[in-house]
């Protein structure tokens, strides 16, 4: 943490620092939401700074205080003089600050972080979509109100059809060489024997007794009789020149 | 022709489709390291669109500390990053002393100090052995397994447990070394020298091994900066970014040891800067056993912090109050805000802990260096090839329970 770079930012925005600390050694600058982006942005581009090093954005949550619910919490650093600065701002519940992930592209997954745990959103953010959690998940579990042993709402199946995600197999496919035998204990027959006994005892059909293998068996059939087919008319196009 | 040709044939004449087609790699995959899904858009081979999704081992880190003491997030820290538990031990650890203004003995800073680096050397030599074997070659990844389980041996020696230790604790550590932990280590670091060797025979001339890594999953110096990251990654950019170097921690800066940086940004270079940092990790070691007094104290002098001796506890009243006092209120620190951070396995690994003087964190934030790594592995991977995601994503080092906490 670097001394220099709060001197930096002090005579560069004056009053428009809210705050600056330096307690435990980690030098701090807090500024109004509407600088953020902005102070951000200068942190980065100026010459004496070069705050290039992205190191951690998250939030902190005080539901008890009255002016603004959230303390934003920017880390960065600089890989040309080794300083590193903490920003931080207040954020009301429901405000969106403006993003930063146009200025560092590690601020993408932060920022979508804080939005999974705290429910702060990004103005401007690419890609605003729960990162950890899942969509379905109700609430941001890092709220101080949120308590720990909430249960969530089970998710019903996702029928996903961008990604062609299908059941592995049907019934039948399904395992052959499973202990259970699902297809006769589903069509209601008290015998719970292995599918290879089953087989052996008449019980279970065989795999390729089945629908689906009796299906390629006619299609194979079927390009067999016209292969043949093939093969007679070839061969008496043959045998007609032939005679010629 | 066999009659299933005339099928092949028959389906072949089908109209197959010039959209790209979107592939769903995980979340439980043989080639990928953690539960961690991957959507891809792919034309032929080459990517030309991803979509990372973390979170499938998420089980509320953060969220768990703020209900226990203080000293009740060792078991969970050691489950950050599992491969190397010891280095987030201490990392919590020196978090909670920076806020209490604290410093350990001189004893136990070397100590923590030569562990870490034990545990930094598992971490590298797993790491290592899994990308050669994502590769094709078992024999190097038992190999390189087998000092992970040498290091661990000495580890459980010290701490009771192969790997999540628990073994830290703040203002000292849960025991003091063994009579035998200087020879113990001291008979180790023959043998990782020759195991190091061993690698670079058997792989760095490996045409398979070569083709598949140098030039593959390339990140800029730019890039790394911007996406914040760390560690050995970093460093094979070319970014001499090394905390113990540049923010000097417990005794780091009495040790002479160089920071590896690579050139290119590729597999390969950050496969040999895991590499060399095994011989740095050692020689770090080497001067610390040198350094370390034989004798002395190990925890501070601290009742407000270290728990009373067991035997006093037993006899004593004032020791079972103090015992009581320090599992129920847990210790109470002042109130603030740190950020301290430390040379984890895979980068920099931060604690920002928010405490508002009471004996529970009151926000406990990791800044896991997976997460930030695993960001970028979106520039690495687009527009390579499919096959490329297998060592690329094995040289990031993704560890589930860092990276998703």
């Amino acid at each position: 943490m670097s001394q220099a770079v709060v001197d930096r930012l002090n005579a560069q925005f004056g009053e428009r620092v809210l705050e600056t600390s330096d307690a435990f050694g980690d030098h701090e600058v807090r500024v109004a939401l509407k600088d953020w982006a902005e102070l951000a942005q200068f942190t980065k581009d100026d010459a004496d700074l070069q705050m290039d090093h992205f190191i951690d954005l998250t939030a902190v949550d005080y539901p008890e205080r009255e002016s603004a619910r959230f303390d934003l919490v920017l880390m960065t650093r600089s890989s040309v003089t080794g300083a590193r600065i903490r920003l931080r701002t207040h954020v009301k519940d429901g405000e969106e600050p403006g993003t930063l992930s146009g200025i560092w592209s590690g601020a993408n997954w932060a920022e979508r972080e804080v939005w999974d745990m705290f429910g702060i959103r990004f103005n401007g953010h690419p890609d605003m979509r729960r990162i950890l959690l899942y969509e379905e998940f109700v609430g941001h579990p890092l709220r101080k109100d949120y308590p720990i042993d909430k249960a969530q709402p089970l998710v019903p199946y996702r029928d996903v059809d961008t990604i062609d995600k299908l059941p592995p197999f049907g019934i039948e496919e399904g395992q052959p060489f499973a202990r259970i035998d699902w297809e006769s204990r589903l069509a209601g027959a008290d015998s719970q024997v292995s599918p290879a006994l089953g087989v052996q005892q008449g019980q279970r059909r065989t795999l390729s007794d089945s629908e689906a293998a009796q299906q390629i068996q006619a299609r194979i059939e079927a390009q067999m009789a016209k292969r043949a087919e093939a093969a007679q008319a070839s061969e008496e196009t043959s045998e007609e020149g032939s005679e010629e | 022709m066999e009659p299933a040709d005339d099928l092949l044939n028959e389906m072949a004449a089908l109209e197959i489709s010039a959209d790209p087609m979107r592939l769903n790699m995980g979340p439980s995959h043989p080639a990928m390291h953690g539960t961690i899904r991957m959507v891809i858009d792919l034309d032929g081979e080459t990517l030309i669109n991803l979509d990372v999704q973390p979170g499938y081992l998420h089980r509320g880190f953060e969220k768990s500390c703020e209900r226990g003491t203080w000293s009740q997030v060792f078991p969970y820290a050691d489950r950050l990053n599992y491969v190397s538990p010891m280095l987030n031990n201490v990392g919590w650890a020196l978090a909670v002393e920076k806020l209490l203004r604290i410093e350990v003995p001189e004893r136990c800073q070397y100590y923590r100090v030569i562990l870490g680096e034990l545990a930094r050397i598992a971490d590298h030599f797993t790491c290592n052995g899994a990308s050669a074997m994502e590769l094709g070659a078992f024999t190097p990844f038992l190999w390189l397994l087998k000092v992970r389980d040498w290091v661990w041996d000495i580890l459980e020696r010290e701490t009771g447990a192969r790997m999540t230790h628990s073994f830290g604790r703040i203002g000292g550590m849960a025991a003091p070394p063994t009579a035998t932990f200087k020879d113990d280590v001291l008979r180790l670091i023959p043998e990782v020298h020759k195991v190091v060797k061993e690698t670079e025979i058997m792989l760095l001339r490996n045409r398979i091994f070569l083709d598949r890594m140098q030039g593959v999953g390339v990140l800029t110096k730019e890039q790394a900066l911007s996406y914040g990251v760390t560690g050995p990654m970093a460093r094979s950019t070319g970014i001499p970014y090394d905390v113990r170097k540049d923010h000097p921690y417990l005794v780091y800066d009495r040790f002479d040891f160089d920071v590896p940086v690579g050139e290119d940004g590729d597999n390969w270079d950050r496969f040999m800067v895991r590499l060399e940092e095994i011989r740095q990790s050692v020689r770090i070691i080497e001067q610390a056993i040198e350094q370390m007094p034989d004798d002395g104290p190990i925890n501070v002098d601290d009742p407000r912090v270290i728990f009373p001796e067991k035997s006093d506890v037993y006899t004593t009243i004032e020791a079972t109050i103090a015992h009581f006092k320090l599992v129920m209120e847990g210790l109470r620190t002042p109130k603030g805000e740190v950020y301290s951070f430390t040379e984890g396995g895979n980068g920099e690994l931060g604690f920002h802990i928010v405490s508002d003087g009471s004996g529970t964190p009151y926000r406990v934030r990791v800044r896991p260096p997976c997460w930030y790594n695993l960001a970028a592995s979106r520039e690495m991977l687009l527009g390579g090839m499919i096959a490329d995601i297998i060592p690329t994503f094995g040289s990031v080092n993704m560890i589930g329970g860092e990276c998703d906490r």
